[in-house]
């Protein structure tokens, strides 16, 4: 069976300060989680959740950090320059949530373009995720040589153009920041949509599903691995996580004897709601089942369900050893088990003319 | 003797060093231009010698030479926006400035991220309102493309005047009004997501000395970021701005004169100039000489000697030589400059690109670097200024260890920040919004 995993949102709505974010970020640190992500939109009042994560980085020392970044209205220069430099504040832990913005009130924000199709919004992310990709590829992890007999500071024969042209946009290149900590950040999509899995199933190295049962998880994985498989990949190379509304409100909401219920379907997604020590059972049997390689749970009420979550849930799942106490390494890849990709222009660079 | 009235406040920020040759990578103390632990290291120092602010420059495509990737200066830097607001986590009062380009973003997107940096600093927010023309740096763009110059300033004021509608779109005591911009570049409607910060708006910083650039900052900015490094061109470049802004209805003090300027010290006079031209040396190696005289002939002059006199060739004016710099409007008459100033002294190439180029603002000792400073803000050649050092990330550790003691000393520079925002310690009103 392979490693468990565990992720927690932290959003805060209404909140536009950085203190509650940061005690909930180190909330779940306490607790080893793999990561925090937090939600964006450019349609519901909050603030940019790349912003919020940065803003954590330094007063955190191991959990990943995760925002939504949205790839309609956006450009894919800025923000895997962005991403990247967030992998650099944090020394390795950064990751981003691919999200697209299907409606025409977000449209009119930026005033460029018309509400697509979501399979075609789907299809530009997927370009989007494969360029910034490219772009973090387009410095070799060596290219700062500072040779002083030759005045030179950088190799330039190790950066690259990447000259991406795809459906919505080019891209020359190379990035102006030099590859990140962990050669590509952690590229997260929820594959729920249907549109959306080909992109999980392409570019995605956790992709999140909103099952509500365990039978439907397992299919969804089964059928992101085989995906996964016939776009060239590894399967192995992805993690699925089951994604959840957790409310683990006490006396008010008694838990039900067992999850047997699972949860229920509601409008944010399948919803639990019982008490820390039956998720942890529920965590447990989907997990030991083989249907999900990890959870990503988010609190209803953030303060009171991410504590019972970390000191109920997380402290049982360690308890029975299903679970890590503490952090082995130090970037999001390695809390996750997955390797730190080679630059595909280093090969290319590295084979006989 | 006499009590002595407190003169007019100097203000000053840190520039962090990078990407020009300004920046010595060469000497054994610079460490990484990437690291956020330099930023951090940087950034406690400016807060340490109570600084208004922290500044970052930007960069959207690597600079090209001969068709070739530039490799001898410090290239490649995070960023901005994102570096910044990390910094929020490890400083208090610090200001922290960004420079971001107002022709590769769109407003509702950097007014929000830039909303966000100025919440998560509670109000330490500022932004450097940069513009491109070239269709070199559009090959990164969705838009891409070439946008003449005057289109460049009215987009960027057009820009500048919607970041602000949508930063007034929120009362100040929280409710959410939708807006509505429709202008010549932008067409956009819709509900901000984002609140009135502590500070109302970040500061807005502009940099540039054409004429366009003096209207845009008398008109929209609260700094102007400028390069005067004498006390008479500083002088009335500061008449010629202050004077510019009652016919926006503005005060002269609205405006802050911020000179971006180098400095180092020596415990003698000597001393100092003798580590000033060691500076400049490994400013202006013999590879950067050749290259700093390629960018005004716009021709391949790889031949040359560096040690050796200036070419007699001409410049060719529409050379492409050089790509994601700044280009030179008049390289005839800069050529020209160049040779009358080599022949009349007798410098070689390296050493003309010494003189011209590697220019430092304050030489001397504390003492004396002290005394000049205070002598530019007290006679109105500059309100503050910007420390550009020449070291990552130790290079401001001595001025403000052996400088800002003596700045207080005299009365010209604050003991202690009295406010929290970057406007309280630039002074400056926070912005009136729509009520």
């Amino acid at each position: 069976m392979s490693s468990l995993h565990l992720a927690a949102a932290i959003d805060h709505p209404g909140v536009y300060e950085a203190a509650p974010y940061a005690e909930l970020a180190l909330l779940a640190e306490g607790g080893a989680l793999d990561f925090v992500t937090l939600g964006d939109s450019f349609a519901r009042p909050g603030l940019d959740a790349l912003a919020v994560a940065a803003r954590l980085a330094p007063g955190t020392g191991r959990i990943g950090l995760v925002p939504t970044v949205t790839t309609t209205h956006t450009e894919p220069f800025h923000v895997q320059a962005a991403v990247a430099t967030l992998d650099w504040v944090s020394h390795g832990r950064a990751g981003w949530v691919v999200e697209v913005s299907e409606t025409e009130a977000q449209a009119r924000l930026f005033g460029r373009r018309r509400a697509e199709a979501p399979e075609q919004l789907w299809q530009e992310a997927g370009e989007f995720a494969d360029v910034a990709a490219r772009l973090w590829d387009s410095w070799e992890d060596d290219a700062e040589i500072r040779d002083v007999p030759t005045g030179r500071f950088i190799d330039r024969d190790k950066l690259h153009y990447v000259d991406f042209e795809g459906r919505a946009f080019s891209v020359r290149g190379p990035s102006i920041v030099p590859r990140p900590p962990q050669g590509h950040p952690v590229t997260v999509v929820d594959a729920t949509d249907p549109w959306a899995r080909e992109a999980a199933a392409r570019h995605a190295d956790v992709a999140l599903v909103r099952s509500p049962s365990l039978t439907r998880a397992d299919a969804a994985r089964a059928e992101l691995r085989g995906l996964a498989t016939r776009f060239g990949r590894d399967p192995d190379t992805l993690r699925v996580f089951a994604s959840l509304v957790v409310d683990l409100g006490g006396g008010e909401y008694a838990a039900e004897p067992g999850h047997g219920g699972g949860p229920l379907p509601t409008a944010e997604g399948p919803a639990y709601r019982g008490g820390p020590v039956d998720l942890a059972e529920l965590i447990a049997d989907w997990h030991r089942a083989g249907a999900v390689d990890g959870f990503h749970l988010t609190p209803v009420e953030p303060r009171r369900d991410l504590e019972r979550l970390v000191n109920g849930t997380v402290a049982l799942l360690q308890h029975r050893g299903l679970f890590r106490t503490f952090y082995p390494g130090s970037t999001l890849r390695e809390h996750l088990g997955l390797a730190r990709p080679a630059n595909r222009y280093a090969a290319l660079a590295g084979e006989p003319s | 003797m006499t009590e002595r009235t407190p003169g007019k406040q100097i203000h000053l920020a840190a520039h962090f060093p990078g990407v020009n040759s300004t920046t010595v990578w060469t000497d054994p103390r610079s460490r990484s231009h990437i690291d956020f632990s330099s930023f951090q290291h940087l950034a406690r120092t400016a807060e340490r010698g109570l600084f208004d602010f922290f500044f970052l420059a930007e960069g959207l495509r690597l600079r090209e030479h001969k068709g070739r990737i530039h490799d001898l200066d410090v290239v490649g830097r995070p960023e901005a926006l994102t570096v910044l607001t990390a910094l929020a986590a490890v400083t208090e009062r610090l200001g922290l400035a960004g420079t971001v380009n107002a022709t590769f973003n769109e407003p509702y997107e950097l007014a929000r991220r830039l909303a966000s940096l100025d919440h998560l600093s509670a109000g330490r927010a500022a932004w450097n309102v940069v513009t491109t023309s070239d269709a070199f740096t559009g090959e990164n763009f969705r838009r891409g493309g070439y946008l003449d110059l005057a289109e460049r300033y009215t987009r960027a004021a057009e820009f500048l005047a919607t970041a602000r509608e949508l930063w007034d779109s929120w009362t100040p005591d929280g409710r959410q009004r939708p807006f509505a911009h429709h202008g010549r570049h932008f067409a956009i409607e819709g509900e901000f997501t984002v609140p009135r910060s502590p500070q109302g708006h970040p500061v807005v910083i502009q940099a540039g000395d054409s004429p366009e650039g003096r209207e845009f900052a008398a008109s929209a900015a609260d700094i102007i970021f400028t390069r005067h490094g004498t006390l008479e061109a500083g002088r009335e470049f500061y008449a010629d701005v202050k004077g510019r802004l009652a016919a926006y209805g503005r005060d002269p003090d609205d405006l802050l004169i911020m000179p971006g300027v180098s400095y180092v010290l020596g415990d003698t006079a000597a001393e100092a100039q003798e580590k000033a031209a060691e500076i400049r040396r490994k400013q202006v190696s013999p590879q950067n000489a050749i290259l700093a005289l390629e960018q005004v002939w716009g021709v391949d002059l790889s031949a040359y000697d560096p040690d050796g006199p200036l070419p007699d060739i001409d410049p060719d004016p529409g050379s492409e030589l050089v790509q994601g710099r700044v280009k030179i409007t008049d390289p005839f008459a800069v050529a020209a400059k160049w040779r009358a100033l080599s022949e009349a002294k007798g410098l070689s190439i390296r050493q003309t690109v010494i003189e011209t180029t590697a220019r430092q603002s304050f030489i001397g000792t504390p003492d004396a670097v002290a005394a000049e400073l205070a002598e530019f803000v007290a006679r109105d050649a500059a309100d503050g200024f910007i420390l550009v050092p020449h070291l990552t990330p130790g290079g401001l550790d001595d001025f403000v260890d052996r400088v800002v003691p003596l700045l207080q000393e005299r009365g010209v520079y604050r003991t202690e920040y009295r406010g929290a925002t970057l406007r309280s310690h630039l002074g400056l009103r926070e912005p009136a919004g729509k009520g």
